[in-house]
Formats: structure tokens, C-alpha cells, sequence
């Protein structure tokens, strides 16, 4: 079965009729079809190289490129944790630590039930809030390993 | 004005005149920080609960919402005027008080306090402030930035209508020479200099571009110029496109400040709607309009030709110069490159002459930069101070020292490319040429205080990691180099560091840094060397006595209680997670090294060190 529904290649189609004819517009056109499914099935990232006349190992080459895109399959909560310079003097290794034991999940990986996807990102430009935790839309600053682990209990 | 809403420099300047009285009433205004770090601690709802009580209370109080003000850490920050009166850690059930003492007595509890505990009214009595110097940041914390008639009102786009109608592009590139400006991204290529080339290079299409990728990580100066002030970054493009005969820009803006690429779209959006942008500008022969073009995670992009590969849409991989970008850049034409605090600089400089500028700072560093101030720092916020300013004034006047009683140990310039100076040359003043004497970068300008917690060799790995997990791969030296850097590091880390490793380390880093093809890898080895140069026996100490001075290579500590140091206090139980601190009261504590998880919370809660 296709992992995408037709509505979902429709929503594609859309975009990439509107940026076909721009120069240099591929990556503009990953970003938005990212964000109809969450990550790139393989269907879809044919589907992009077709419809952008680009051949596919372009596209495959861009995707695995860039850490904005991504080949699997995200969790119901998408954690981001800094792991910029300000956040690791201020211990976000720690919280780093604690997450991954208390959920059960890798780093760059998703829990088993979906709950959590655990994405370690390079500095978010928040260092005045270090160590910042980034839950879906919000962010939290100044995390412990405690306080991490009771804001994530928060979303099921 | 004409019909299609567009301004001619008369009209600029009647629309400044209008502006201006309309900021200048003394009617009491609350000015709240919207920025990135504000929004975190809540300053949207607090925004709205000061218009709800603006409302109920009656009266002509102005609620603005500003961009980033730059004392992020005590968030959200309130600016009350007249008088500058600064409220801190403001939250929505303090909106009641806020808005009933403009005009009037400060709210006294929710004034900054400093480290004496005494409470200071006006921000330009706190050090942090005082000692600032605010030019490129000058509007930041008193301009709504998706208001363009605040930015006009504060002489924004000034610049560009002297660019524009007062002067060839020659004599631009002459003030830009005169200012002595060099690239706030980094590297530190004079301005002028670069925009002659680009300038000088024969074609009729060109490119002006912004790098607006700070990927640098304990940086955020760009973000929060672009999230308080997105009009000076158009007005420099402009001008520069001006100046080198461009008539299409792009900024190249991280996927990862959403906020910042919010205003610069309703920037834009309001500039090409007066006619700053588009077809004929402010009425004259010229046209310019640009786009922004969002990235998508790559460290590397950061260096001129991999932006520009990602610009076309590829892989952002660099290329080898010769050709120059200002020869062959975007799509093969001649293209400038600057950073966005470079163009925040520009327009101001313009306006008021090169002389002025260079009258600030150094011989070799003019004019003034911004910094990020963050990590074991008291105050931790953007700060903009001349050039030729200590290292010392940077952390502890401003910076308000490290907190707790820990002290400094080094402090952490210019990302991965840059290095540590420790604490005994802080005297070290902020200039190019002094800094990378002391064995760091200026970089783009992200100042980490580290405290005598921190361990070098551990510093070293981080980087290390960074810069191997943002090689893009294309050369062999970095690609290559910086695994085995890292693999190094690790062992050593872990207590399996051999005696040949420093030895290994350093003929490495030769190699990376002759023969990598950009930046990234010419200058990955940095953090390394400098650790080298200035902490060596910290290296020794892992490698010899299979010791971490610093206490924080887990590998290589022992999670033992010294008894004859502990005070029975307890606080190491309270924060074990696994319950493998064993205390009574009175007693002296043990560790369960069956149930000790390694987590290092023991460590960080004893206030005496006594763990080792």
C-alpha cells in the first residue's frame, strides 16, 4: 500500500507545478512536500524527481544532504534538544541522557510507540535560555534533566 | 505619494517627519520584547494581556511589540517610557501593575536586581546597558520591526536615498573603504574592497546576497538583528546592489528562526510596497528586488560557494576559488556575499560617512561588533561594545562574571573555527588581530564563558563532532582527517588515550588545514590546537594518569564520596534520579555503583566537589 493518499500526491502536484519553472527551486520544493507527510516515503521522492524532471538519485542526493529532510517516519512529538556549544557547557548532555533512558529512545530515533521522535539539533540561537528543549511549537528553556523529563510527560 | 501608493525621496522624507512626531510624544509606552528568546518565556501572552489591560484601565498607553532587546536571560523584558525603566521576568499576572505605573512610580518587585540585590530602575544605569555602544543594534528594544514607519522614523532608508541620489557608485565603494569595515561573518575581508571587485567584473546581471545562515553554534546575533531590525539588512542590500550594479538579492535565512524569517518577509513585503524595493526606487532610474531563500540544515552552506550551490537548488557543497564569487557566483555571474550584520552597518555608515565610523574602534578593526554572550556568564544576552574592548569587560562588567562560586576558566570565541582563551588573557581587547594572536578567531562572534567545570579535551571532542557531522564530504582531508580527529578525541576521553595521540593530533591537523578545499576544513583543527596550546596538560592528565581534571569525563571518574570532604548534606541523594546515593541525616554518603546510572547529577548538585 502507498503510504501516501491521493489527496496527499494531489498536494504535491500543486507544488511542484508552482515551482517548476523557478531556477534552483528543488529545495524549496522538498521543504514544503516534507511538511505534507512528515518525511520523504519513497513514492514521493519519485514522484518530486519526476514532476521536477530531475533525475532521482538528484533529489535522493539533496534529501540525504540536508538535515531538515527525512527518510523515516517521525513520532506523534517531535523532541528537539540543542546540542549547540552553550547548551552543552550548561549540561545538555545530561538531559540528553536522561530522555533517552526515561523514554526509551535513541537520539535521531523514535520510541516504540510513536510518542516521542528525539532529534539532537545544532544551536537553535537561543543561548540565553541554555540548555533549550524544543517539544513540536514549544520551547523550553533552561531544562534540567528533571524538569525535561516532567515537561514531556505532558504530551501523550 | 503617487497613486500606486509608491514615495519619491520627498515623500521618504515627509513620511520621516510624520513618523517622527508621532514617536516623539512624551504619552507614556510600554515596550515589550517579542524575540525568539522572550517568546519562549512568554512574552505573547503577556503582550496580549498588557492591551487587554490598556484597555480596561482606559488611557493613551502604547503597547509595542519590539524585537529581540538582548537580555534574553530574563526574559520577558519590559521597557517602560520615558525613562527607560526595565522590568524583568515580567509575567501575564503582573500586566495589571505594569500598565498602571507608566507614566508613574516603577512596579519595584519586578525591577533587575543587581548581584548586590539592590533593584535599578533605569536600564541605562545597569552595567549590561551602560557599557554597550548600540550601532548596528541601534533600534533594537524601541522599534516595532513589521512597522516600517518606525524603522523611517529612525532615519532607516536615509542612507540608501544618499546612495542613491547623492553619490556614484564609486564613491559608495569609497565610504564603505573609508569606514574600514570588515565582514562581521567571520573571515574579516574589508567590505569595500570586496564590493569593488564585484563591482569591477564585467556583466550586466549580478547578485547581492545575504548570508543570513549563522550556524555557528552559541551565535545569535544575526537572528536577533534580523528579528529587531529586518530594514537595516534591506536598506544595506540595496545599497550594496547600488554600488555594484546588481539588480536582483537573495537571503539565504536558516529553516531553524522562523520568527526572524516572518519579519523579513513582512519587511519586504512593506518595503516593495513604498517603493523601496521593485521597479524604480524612491522614484529614480534603479531597480532592485530580492527574495529569501530558506536553508536547510547544513552547517557548510555558511561558506560563500556552498550558499550559493544551495541557492541553485544542489547539494551545498563549496567549490574551489579562483574564480572568486565576486567573478563568478550565483549561476556563474558576479556576485557580493555579506553577512548580515555587515549590511545592518551599511546604511547608517552611509549616512553618516565612512570618517565617522572609522573613528570607532582599532588601527586594524573599526567600528563597533556584536556578540552573543552566553554559557557560565551572569548576564547572558547580545552585547555590542567598540572594537579594542577587553575580553575582561566583555564578561565580567557586562557579563556580570560567572555564577555560583565557580570561577572562569576560559572563554570560547568564534564556534568551531575559533578557540578558547583562558582566563589569564582576558586583558586580550576584541580586535582581529589580538584575538587570533591569543589563539582564537573574532568569527562571527559567539562569546561561550566556560567555568573551571569544563573540560578542555571534552571541549575539543564537541567541536570535533560538530565539524565531523557537518563535513560535506566533498574532500578527503576533512572528510577524513576529522574522523580520526574525533576518534581520537573520544578515546582520550573515554581513558584510552595512547602517548603518541597529541603527536597524531597535531600532524593532522597540518594536513587538514593545507589541504581541505574550504573554510570548514581549514579551519576544523582550530579548537583543537588552541585546547593544545593552552590546556595541554589537561590532555596529559586523560592520557597519562587516565584523570579528567575538570570532572566531567564520565569514563574516568570513579563516583566515589570523599568522606573526609563531604558535609553530609544530602543535596547528591535528593538528586540521584536511580536512588543510588545512599544518606542519612548526619551521615556521610555512598554511592551504589550496582545502581549508579553515571549520570553525572551527583556531581552537579555537591556544592564542595567532594565527588570523585
Amino acid at each position: 500500500m502507498s503510504p501516501l493518499t491521493p489527496a496527499q500526491f494531489a498536494q504535491a502536484d500543486a507544488i511542484i507545478a508552482a515551482h517548476r519553472d523557478t531556477q534552483g527551486s528543488l529545495i524549496t520544493v522538498l521543504r514544503l512536500c516534507q511538511n505534507i507527510v512528515g518525511y520523504f516515503p519513497l513514492e514521493l521522492i519519485g514522484h518530486i524527481a519526476s514532476g521536477m524532471n530531475q533525475p532521482l538519485s538528484t533529489v535522493y542526493g539533496v534529501i540525504s544532504f540536508y538535515s531538515l529532510f527525512s527518510l523515516k517516519p517521525k513520532g506523534r512529538h517531535n523532541i528537539r534538544v540543542c546540542t549547540g556549544t552553550a547548551c552543552y557547557v550548561r549540561g545538555v548532555r545530561e538531559v540528553l541522557d536522561r530522555v533517552e533512558r526515561r523514554f526509551g529512545v535513541k537520539a535521531g530515533g523514535t520510541c516504540e510507540d510513536g510518542r516521542f521522535s528525539l532529534e539532537p539539533v545544532r544551536c537553535l540561537g537561543a543561548c540565553g535560555l541554555a540548555p533549550v528543549m524544543v517539544v513540536d511549537r514549544d520551547t523550553h528553556g533552561g531544562v534540567t534533566p528533571d524538569s525535561a523529563c516532567e515537561i514531556l510527560e505532558g504530551y501523550e | 505619494m503617487n497613486a500606486s501608493g509608491k514615495i519619491d525621496r520627498a515623500g521618504l522624507l515627509a513620511l520621516r517627519g510624520r513618523e517622527k512626531a508621532l514617536l516623539d510624544t512624551a504619552a507614556p509606552r510600554i515596550f515589550c520584547c517579542s524575540g525568539t528568546g522572550c517568546h519562549a518565556t512568554g512574552s505573547i501572552p503577556l503582550i496580549a494581556a498588557l492591551r487587554e489591560e490598556v484597555a480596561r484601565q482606559g488611557g493613551c498607553v502604547q503597547v509595542i511589540e519590539t524585537g529581540c532587546n538582548g537580555f534574553c536571560a530574563l526574559g520577558p523584558v519590559v521597557i517602560m517610557q520615558p525613562g527607560g525603566i526595565l522590568y524583568c521576568k515580567v509575567r501575564v499576572e503582573d500586566a495589571a501593575d505594569v500598565v498602571a505605573s507608566a507614566g508613574g512610580e516603577p512596579v519595584q518587585r519586578l525591577l533587575y536586581r543587581d548581584p548586590a540585590g539592590q533593584a535599578v530602575a533605569s536600564m541605562h544605569e545597569i552595567p549590561f546597558f551602560a557599557l554597550q555602544r548600540p550601532w548596528t543594534l541601534r533600534n533594537k528594544g524601541r522599534i516595532d520591526p513589521e512597522n516600517i514607519g518606525h524603522a523611517i522614523a529612525h532615519d532607516g532608508y536615509q542612507g540608501l536615498v544618499k546612495a542613491l541620489f547623492d553619490m556614484a557608485p564609486e564613491g559608495i565603494i569609497e565610504e564603505m573603504r573609508l569606514s574600514g569595515l570588515r565582514g562581521r561573518g567571520g573571515a574579516g575581508f574589508p567590505t569595500g574592497l570586496k564590493w569593488k571587485f564585484a563591482a569591477a567584473s564585467p556583466g550586466d546581471v549580478k547578485y547581492v546576497l545575504c548570508n543570513a545562515d549563522e550556524g555557528d553554534p552559541g551565535a545569535f546575533m544575526d537572528r536577533s538583528i534580523l528579528e529587531s531590525d529586518p530594514h537595516a539588512v534591506l536598506e544595506g542590500m540595496i545599497i550594496a546592489a547600488v554600488a555594484i550594479g546588481a539588480h536582483q538579492g537573495y537571503i539565504y535565512c536558516r529553516s531553524e528562526y522562523p520568527l526572524a524569517i516572518q519579519r523579513l518577509t513582512v519587511a519586504i513585503g512593506q518595503a516593495r510596497e513604498l517603493g523601496l524595493l521593485g521597479e524604480n526606487i524612491l522614484g529614480s532610474d534603479f531597480s532592485f528586488d530580492l527574495e529569501i531563500y530558506q536553508g536547510a540544515g547544513a552547517f557548510v552552506c555558511g561558506e560563500e560557494t556552498a550558499l550559493m550551490r544551495s541557492i541553485e537548488g544542489r547539494r551545498g557543497m563549496p567549490r574551489p576559488r579562483p574564480p572568486f564569487p565576486a567573478q563568478q557566483g550565483l549561476w556563474g555571474r558576479p556576485t557580493v556575499l555579506n553577512n548580515v550584520e555587515t549590511l545592518a552597518n551599511v546604511g547608517r555608515i552611509i549616512r553618516l560617512g565612512g570618517g565617522h565610523y572609522a573613528s570607532i574602534g582599532t588601527e586594524g578593526s573599526k567600528g563597533t561588533k556584536v556578540f552573543a554572550l552566553s554559557g557560565d556568564v551572569n548576564n547572558i544576552g547580545l552585547v555590542e561594545v567598540d572594537m579594542g574592548t577587553p575580553l575582561s569587560v566583555l564578561v565580567n562588567d557586562i557579563g556580570g562574571g560567572v555564577p555560583g562560586k565557580r570561577t572562569c576558566k576560559a572563554v570560547q570565541l568564534g564556534g568551531p573555527s575559533g578557540g578558547s582563551i583562558p582566563a589569564h588573557l582576558l586583558d586580550t581587547p576584541v580586535d582581529y588581530e589580538a584575538i587570533a594572536k591569543a589563539g582564537a578567531i573574532m568569527g562571527s562572534g559567539g562569546v561561550i564563558v566556560m567555568n573551571d567545570r569544563t573540560c578542555m579535551v571534552d571541549m575539543a571532542r564537541f567541536f570535533m563532532d560538530f565539524i565531523q557531522d557537518e563535513s560535506c564530504g566533498k574532500c578527503t582531508p576533512c572528510r577524513e582527517g576529522t574522523r580520526r580527529q574525533l576518534e581520537i578525541l573520544t578515546r582520550i576521553c573515554e581513558g584510552r588515550g595512547e602517548p603518541g595521540d597529541l603527536r597524531t593530533l597535531e600532524d593532522l591537523a597540518a594536513v587538514i588545514t593545507d589541504a581541505s578545499l574550504c573554510g570548514l576544513g581549514q579551519t576544523a583543527s582550530n579548537p583543537i590546537l588552541s585546547a593544545l596550546r593552552h590546556f595541554r596538560d589537561e590532555f596529559e592528565a586523560h592520557i597519562t594518569d587516565k584523570r579528567c581534571p575538570a570532572k566531567r569525563c564520565v569514563a574516568l571518574l570513579k563516583f566515589e564520596v570523599d568522606e573526609s570532604r563531604c558535609r553530609k548534606c544530602g543535596l547528591c541523594h535528593k538528586a540521584c534520579p536511580a536512588g543510588a546515593v545512599i544518606w542519612a541525616k548526619k551521615q556521610t554518603a555512598r554511592i551504589d555503583r550496582e545502581k549508579c546510572v553515571r549520570c553525572l547529577a551527583c556531581f552537579s548538585a555537591c556544592p564542595f566537589d567532594c565527588i570523585d
